[in-house]
């Protein structure tokens, strides 16, 4: 129920059968160029558009509410206004970098966004090393945040991107042990396979603590890596105004505005995938009517549903908790969060060589 | 410590000190060239202890500029008011206290950058308020100001 | 860190400088903090201020004690009613009169309230700074009742000019009493709120511990009052050292904790408000009958000195005047607590990191009009 194989593979016979194999290939990658981008615009734009909500919640206010029903075209409205802002132009910029930067930025996050698995058949590509990619590709995103602090020639924006180097290195080694952990659960790094090894439960239930040990370390780490919430030391905007974006303006700016929204959600799609059963609908034991209501529920209503409540719990602690200190925010990866994981590692190495797990 | 021991005491120290305008708290003019010496044997005293300087400030009056300290003594509670006139209204110049109270550090530079009242010894004896390049001194009585709207 | 800023050459070519300010989130205001870092670590800081210099002292040589009073509200615009008190009482002092006893009861309630009032807004703004922004809406929710009772009686929000040498400009509305009952037992119920939203969370308390310590002897000698020398262990609330309208007729503590770090500032606040609000509580049911305003024929201070030392949410108030007689002052002094205050943060902040600087400014509460005047 619910494949999306069958209609993929006869899109992709369909244009094979017209064109030759090379336009073939070359049609099909635009057309999952347009539609990633737009899943990547629109998921951005209403990510935003949760964010004010659930925070205004939070904060005894209302939020967006005049544009459009809920305020629900809020965010078009304000993409709009970006869009015709000015792009102010700094003299002292080393301005090819200082251009090039939120398109490193954003492309990074739209490449981790095309090995994400909406439901069964629904993912651009299934790479065999796809944690191993997305791990790689969500790290370059740093890259860009570096040269946009270092090309706008500003004090506040080089101390955001040297602070925001040093926590995405830092923190990548414990979202990397903390997908091992899984990694090694599965036996694979392919989210196929990874979401198949969890047909009879996700890995969170069935992984004993250590999986949710690893889910735990693995949300904290992976808030660090997004530069949100108590982690937002690169932006940190009662310090350093805006850390390291404070010199952009207009489109740019809300290229990076937009990529730390779809960074969250990659962070969070990854949570589900391997944490939760990816697209997989909610199962209890031998309950087969209980279960069979639940496969009813389409795969990528699961998947936005998992989803969705991971980025909710980014939220709650941006909105809940006061900013960690640089010093702080090292100790806490390095001297917690890094020891831990690497027993919990062993622990589960262990656990699936006597195959403990369920 | 009451009125008459601190008259007796300042009496001691500086000679040729002045009971003062004050009916509020017990208040003394003493010459300029004494305040600092003074200033330093009141705060270390233990009989005096005056170790909180809450004010100082300056007057312009008819026979000079006033120099006005506030002082308190965190663990007695008296209170004092020293005060010191200069009678050289072009060249104004004082001792600081800085060094025996911190607070005294700005409390001066503010009195320098608004009366034109030199410490000695400051250590860092800027302007405060006003631009570095501002002309004349506010709080003066004489200062003309080029865009006052009072005629 | 006793040396800071005499033994470090000015002239390094290593160093680091980033203005923070006059425009910048963190400092409230149009305050300058010229800081020079090393890496993440703050070397020494030089505070700059004037960018709202008003020349206050200087406008009141040339206005009448009533008019006067309408300069004060804008120094510390949190503490505005308290500035007016100050400046009430030294004149009335000064031209020996003592207003009725009804006076000094609301006077003293509208002081507490502005004292709760600008703990909220600090409140807010310190999780702000903190990065934790939730904070501010929540203290704002809560300051939003206080000002609808002064604007009830006063009329206005944030400066009220309310009370005058002499008395009050009005009676308080019908309203007042009742208004302020259901004030005390709305915020007593809020206030744990704001201790689980930040006073019990685990980063804050890593970020403000030990961040910032002043000892006793330094608030003393830089002058440090109000809630941050309390935090320090510095017994200086005029209040109790020198009661002024209605403090000796109620019962409160002085809050003190002599540890001197931010936590301390914090915590000095959060209990004032407690405080503050049992001083409500002994007042607003006692308010006796009386004339609210002195029929006075000028209102002008006799030859001489006066100096009044009043509380305000951010310190120790001293109002100086000297008069020739005339109906306004030949100089009028402000000793504000924040510029006290401020000069601080080079001894306590340097060798901390910038956020902690942030931190630490923030748990001083400085107002910035306030420092310039």
């Amino acid at each position: 129920m619910y494949d999306f194989t069958p209609m993929i593979d006869s899109i992709t016979g369909y244009l094979n059968g017209v064109f030759t194999p090379f336009w073939a290939g070359l049609i099909s990658m635009v057309m999952l160029g347009v539609v990633l981008l737009t899943v990547y615009a629109v998921l951005g734009l209403y990510l935003v558009f949760a964010e004010r909500k659930i925070c205004a919640r939070m904060q005894n206010r209302l939020g967006p509410n005049r544009v459009g029903p809920f305020g629900l075209f809020q965010t078009i409205a304000d993409l709009i206004k970006l869009l015709l802002k000015e792009l102010i132009f700094i003299k002292n910029a080393d301005n090819f970098l200082f251009n090039i930067a939120p398109f490193i930025v954003i492309i990074a996050s739209i490449m981790a966004i095309g090995s994400i698995p909406f439901a069964k058949g629904l993912q651009a590509i299934d790479l065999n090393i796809g944690v191993l990619y997305i791990l790689a590709i969500s790290s370059m995103g740093v890259i860009g945040i570096l040269i946009a602090g270092w090309a706008s020639n500003s004090k506040y924006s080089v101390i955001g991107a040297m602070r925001s180097g040093a926590q995405v290195i830092s923190y990548e080694l414990s979202v990397g042990l903390a997908l091992l952990c899984i990694i090694v659960y599965a036996g694979s790094m392919q989210f196929s396979e990874i979401i198949a090894s969890q047909e009879d439960g996700w890995w969170i239930f069935k992984g004993h603590i250590p999986a949710f040990i690893a889910f735990v370390i693995y949300l904290i780490a992976g808030t660090a890596e997004t530069n949100r919430g108590p982690f937002d030391l690169a932006e940190a905007e009662s310090e350093l105004t805006a850390g390291f974006h404070t010199e952009y303006s207009g489109i740019k700016f809300a290229f990076f505005f937009l990529a730390e929204y779809m960074n969250m959600f990659v962070i969070a799609a990854i949570a589900t995938t391997l944490f939760l059963g990816g697209w997989l609908p909610f199962h209890l034991f031998q309950w087969a009517g209980f279960n069979h209501v639940m496969d009813y529920i389409p795969p990528v209503f699961w998947f936005f549903a998992k989803t969705a409540f991971v980025i909710y719990l980014m939220m709650w602690f941006k909105w809940t908790f006061p900013r960690l200190r640089i010093d702080q925010l090292l100790a806490l990866e390095w001297k917690y969060l890094l020891p831990i994981n690497l027993i919990n590692l062993i622990l589960i190495s262990f656990l699936t060589l006597m195959q403990w797990h369920f | 410590m009451q009125t008459e021991q601190l008259t007796s005491l300042i009496t001691a120290l500086v000679p040729d000190q002045k009971p003062g305008i004050s009916k509020q708290y017990p208040e003394f003019i003493i010459p300029a060239d004494k305040v600092n010496s003074l200033a330093r044997e009141l705060k270390n005293n233990n009989e005096t202890l005056m170790d909180y300087l809450f004010c100082l400030t300056a007057v312009d009056r008819k026979d000079g500029f006033h120099v006005v300290y506030h002082m308190t003594s965190s663990v007695f509670r008296h209170t004092l008011v020293l005060r010191v006139v200069l009678a050289d209204k072009v060249n104004p110049s004082v001792p600081t206290v800085s060094d025996v109270w911190r607070a005294a550090e700005w409390y001066e530079r503010e009195v320098f950058d608004l009366f034109g009242i030199r410490f000695e010894n400051h250590p860092n004896l800027k302007r405060m308020f006003l631009d570095d390049d501002w002309v004349g001194y506010p709080l003066r009585k004489d200062y003309k100001d080029s865009f006052t709207l009072e005629r | 860190m006793e040396e800071t800023l005499m033994d470090i050459d000015l002239k390094d070519k290593e160093e680091y400088i980033v203005n923070m300010g006059p425009q910048h989130p963190s400092t409230h205001g149009v305050l300058r903090f010229e800081t020079c870092l090393q890496g993440e670590k703050v070397k020494y800081i030089i505070p700059h201020c004037g960018y709202i210099h008003r020349g206050i002292e200087k406008m009141c040589e040339k206005l009448t004690y009533p008019q006067l009073l309408h300069l004060t509200d804008r120094m510390d615009y949190l503490s505005a009613h308290i500035n007016n008190e100050a400046v009430s009482l030294c004149v009335e002092n000064a031209m020996g009169i003592e207003v009725s006893d009804r006076v000094k009861y609301i006077r003293t309630i509208f002081a507490e309230l502005t004292r709760i009032a600008s703990h909220q807004l600090w409140w807010s703004a310190f999780g702000m700074d903190l990065g934790a922004l939730t904070t501010f809406f929540y203290g704002l929710r809560d300051r939003e009742k206080i000002l609808d009772i002064f604007e009830e009686t006063t009329g206005t929000r944030l400066i009220q000019s309310f009370i005058t040498p002499g008395g009050l400009m009005a009676d308080v509305h019908p309203n007042f009493q009742r208004r302020i009952k259901e004030f005390i037992t709305y915020f007593r119920k809020k206030l744990p709120e704001y201790d689980q939203l930040l006073t019990g969370n685990i980063i804050f308390r890593e970020r403000t511990k030990g961040i910032g310590v002043m000892s006793k002897e330094l608030a003393i000698d830089y002058g440090v009052t109000g809630p941050s020398g309390r935090g320090s262990g510095f017994h200086c609330d005029i209040r109790k050292i020198a009661p002024y309208s209605a403090y000796p007729f109620v019962k409160f503590n002085e809050i003190i904790f002599p540890e001197g770090d931010t936590y301390a500032r914090y915590l000095v606040r959060m209990k004032e408000m407690w405080e503050s609000l049992n001083v409500l509580e002994q007042l607003v049911d006692n308010i006796p009958q009386g004339q609210i305003m002195l029929e006075l024929k000028a209102i002008k201070a006799p030859k001489g000195e006066y100096y009044q030392r009043v509380e305000t949410a951010r310190g120790e108030l001293g109002v100086y005047i000297v008069s020739d007689g005339g109906p306004s002052p030949a100089r009028m002094k402000f000793r504000t607590p924040n510029f006290s205050n401020l000069f601080i943060i080079n001894k306590i902040a340097s060798g901390h990191k910038i956020a902690d600087l942030v931190a630490i400014s923030g748990s001083l509460d400085l107002v910035i009009p306030d420092i310039d005047r």
